[in-house]
């Protein structure tokens, strides 16, 4: 894997024009800093897998200052520039690396002679089947097609056939007539996902992917192999044949799997969610995320969820049902079972809400096996964000502390619950059902909604939007991909006319805006001081995390995260 | 403002005044046309012939096999510029049908023929030449929901046409022939 480290820069020369460019790092990546990114066409290269070189589409031409032999002086020309010793052939731009005063040619005419003719060979046993293929759109095959082929075939011979349907795995299809060898998914397996069960057998025309006998490509990262694929040959099973992918809506999003929060894309048509891929993030998922993240969305479009708001198990308005709350906040003896599945603004009303009603708040920890990769222990997206805003001040257990012994005692009257059933959590609602009140705000059926006195059904992390503080205290926005169930507004929009209602205030009729929110929540929120929600970057905004240095968070290493090993010791 | 130009109008002449001259030259075209050939079609008992390359409804296609030729890649929808073009793609799964290779077809295929504006569109982009505009020009219904044709309707509509290229039977035959060789 190739580590740059921007800390020297060198000086080339990209066709004529001096750039300054990160010291050490290829020419396509330089490029790419250069924003001559798409001047060389590439297809084995990935930036987080090793260099391989194998499918030479990137060449360009290199040419380095030439120094006298027998001195060490470097010659010059007539006019005093330095005398350029260029290559006598094409080089990788991939497994080219730069250095002080080299020159880059991307576009001469023999340039692309080179690369139409590797497109023609990587062409003769391409079926050729765009109409039916997925990546049709996506694909780098057909892109650079249509940039350097030809538009017609010399290639007379009957083309080599082969399987069309593999299944590598339980997510994972292999279409081998279109797999052009470039083995990023073979790197992959081997260098990420450390599961190394790909490989090619046979020789010439007849190589093909293959899994190793007895074995198939089912880790929780297989499907990364599909988005690295840069043809149509790897598909997802679950995707496949579903919808072409220009019609698809990309929005931004985080993964709500674990503690990791990878960056990710929502690809959707008319509210309806297809697929989601990862984004590039290098401080916190690379360019990868795991398949189980992948499927989260399909949770959302089960029978059972909530879908109105209710009061005593009958549907009402929101209006009513934030009277009916009213009244049992103002009761008092409230218990709040807050949730790190909660995004940070919806934290921070619940904060506002437990100030002004006196309430005690608990949280449990959602806890699983971590992989050492991307998948972390902490199975919540915002924990941290729960400390930010002041929800607790100490790590989670996996049981209720003070609060259950509260409820059972019966000195809580009411009781606010996140996305969490009491049942698991062994509170028996139906002994105290005389004694507590819940407000349950959650996504779907159980046996806590069936007991709620009031009911407020929240929306999938699709469907609105907001942020997540990760495990390395990365502050990191979601947007809205896909429009919530009919009449159902945002947590943050029912959290903010509840506190309206506990203060007698006129409701606000439109959805509460980030911006207003924010700029109260960075007055309120220490750590959150100089945030704005505008400005929060794609990237994620760092957060101070000095202050909770001696916390002993779940999470052990993983791609990302070092645990803090001083304070684990002590 | 423009000027008004204000025309004199010019006295008759005496021929116009008995208007005797213009009476004998409109019947005698009258009479000219009683014995040509009538012009008037008696639609729709009669209807008119239509030229090649018309764009009438737009209709799906089979092949001089019978196999469906469409493969839902929903070029068609994409370009269509009304949006009338609504596919459902689907898998073929049968592993023994003799379709298996081609892998892909629709599962539904609706035209709104109330948005379509027969601009031909999705006949230029189909690269499997599998949606045709045709002769067929009038169409009537009591519903909207009866003016979007479905798959089996546009079927009905296309028809089968000449396959000139074999595409997919050469992708057969050359995978029988691999198998044949290992």
């Amino acid at each position: 894997m190739l580590e740059i480290k921007v800390t020297d820069t060198v000086t080339i020369n990209v066709d004529g024009e001096l750039a300054q460019v990160p010291k050490g790092v290829n020419v396509i990546e330089a490029m790419r800093v250069v924003g001559k990114e798409k001047e060389i066409p590439h297809y084995c290269y990935h930036p987080k897998l090793s260099v391989v070189g194998n499918c030479r589409m990137c060449l360009v031409e290199v040419g380095n200052p030439m120094r006298d032999r027998q001195t060490g002086e470097a010659i010059l020309e007539e006019n005093g520039e330095p005398k350029i010793g260029w290559a006598p052939k094409p080089v990788i731009g991939c497994a080219t690396n730069v250095s002080e005063g080299m020159h880059v040619r991307t576009n001469t005419p023999n340039l692309i002679d080179c690369r139409n003719g590797v497109t023609e060979f990587l062409l003769i046993n391409h079926p050729l089947d765009c109409p039916i293929c997925d990546q049709a759109g996506e694909c780098r095959l057909q892109e650079f097609s249509a940039e350097h082929g030809r538009g017609y075939s010399r290639f007379k011979e009957e083309k080599n056939v082969k399987p069309k349907r593999t299944r590598l795995g339980p997510r994972v299809t292999l279409d081998d007539e279109r797999c052009i060898l470039c083995s990023r998914c073979v790197r992959f397996s081997q260098e990420v996902a450390k599961d190394d069960v790909l490989g090619f057998v046979d020789r010439g025309t007849y190589s093909t992917l293959t899994c190793y006998p007895g074995k198939e490509l089912s880790n929780n990262y297989s499907l990364n192999t599909v988005d690295i694929c840069p043809v149509g040959a790897l598909t997802s099973t679950d995707f496949r044949f579903k919808m072409r992918v220009w019609f698809l809506k990309r929005t931004h999003s985080i993964c709500t799997e674990s503690s990791v929060g990878a960056n990710t894309e929502i690809w959707s048509r008319e509210g309806k969610i297809y697929r989601i891929t990862p984004r590039r993030n290098d401080a916190v998922n690379d360019t990868w995320m795991t398949d189980s993240g992948r499927g989260l969305f399909k949770e959302f479009e089960s029978e059972d969820r909530l879908t109105s708001y209710s009061v005593d198990q009958v549907a009402k308005s929101l209006d009513d049902a934030v009277v009916a709350t009213r009244a049992l906040l103002k009761a008092g003896s409230v218990g709040v079972i807050g949730s790190a599945h909660s995004s940070v603004e919806e934290q921070y009303l619940l904060q506002k809400i437990i100030k002004q009603t006196d309430a005690t708040c608990e949280m449990v920890q959602h806890i699983g096996e971590g992989d050492g990769l991307l998948l972390s222990e902490d199975r919540t997206p915002n924990l941290r964000g729960a400390f930010i805003n002041g929800l607790i001040k100490q790590l989670p257990e996996r049981e209720l502390g003070q609060l259950k012994a509260s409820i059972e005692g019966g000195s809580i009257k009411t009781l606010l619950v996140f996305n969490q059933d009491l049942e698991q959590l062994g509170i028996d609602l139906g002994k105290l059902k005389e004694s507590i009140q819940v407000i349950y705000f959650g996504n779907s059926k159980n046996t806590t909604s069936e007991r709620a006195k009031v009911i407020f059904p929240s929306l999938s992390v699709f469907e609105k939007e907001g942020t997540f503080v990760n495990q390395n205290f990365i502050l990191q926005k979601f947007k809205q991909a896909v429009l919530p169930p009919v009449g159902l507004m945002s947590e943050c929009g029912v959290l903010k006319a509840i506190l309206h209602e506990l203060n007698n205030e006129a409701p606000e009729t439109a959805m509460p805006f980030m911006d207003e929110l924010w700029s109260e929540i960075s007055e309120n929120v220490e750590i959150l001081k100089s945030v704005k929600w505008s400005a929060i970057p794609e990237e994620g905004f760092a957060l101070e995390d000095a202050s909770f240095a001696s916390m002993n968070f779940v999470e052990t290493q993983n791609l990302k995260y070092k645990p803090n090993l001083v304070s684990k010791t002590v | 403002m423009a000027k008004t130009k204000v025309l004199e109008r010019k006295p008759l002449t005496f021929s116009e005044k008995t208007y005797i001259p213009q009476i004998a030259s409109g019947l005698a075209a009258t009479f000219v046309n009683m014995f040509k050939k009538s012009v008037t079609l008696e639609y729709p008992e009669v209807r008119p012939v239509i030229p090649e390359n018309y764009r009438g409804v737009p209709t799906l296609v089979k092949d001089p096999k019978g196999r469906v030729k469409c493969v839902s890649c929903q070029l068609c929808e994409f370009v269509c510029p009304p949006k009338a073009i609504r596919i459902k793609p689907s898998e073929i799964v049968d592993e023994e049908s003799d379709r298996a290779h081609i892998e892909k077809e629709p599962a539904a295929f609706d035209i709104n023929m109330l948005r379509c504006i027969y601009c031909g569109l999705c006949q230029e982009v189909c690269p499997e030449e599998a949606i045709f505009l045709q002769d067929s020009f009038s169409l009537s219904g009591y519903t909207r929901e009866e003016m979007v044709f479905g798959k089996e309707k546009l079927l009905k509509l296309g028809g089968t046409l000449p396959d000139n290229h074999f595409k997919w039977d050469k992708k057969k035959s050359a995978e029988e022939n691999t198998e044949k060789d290992h």
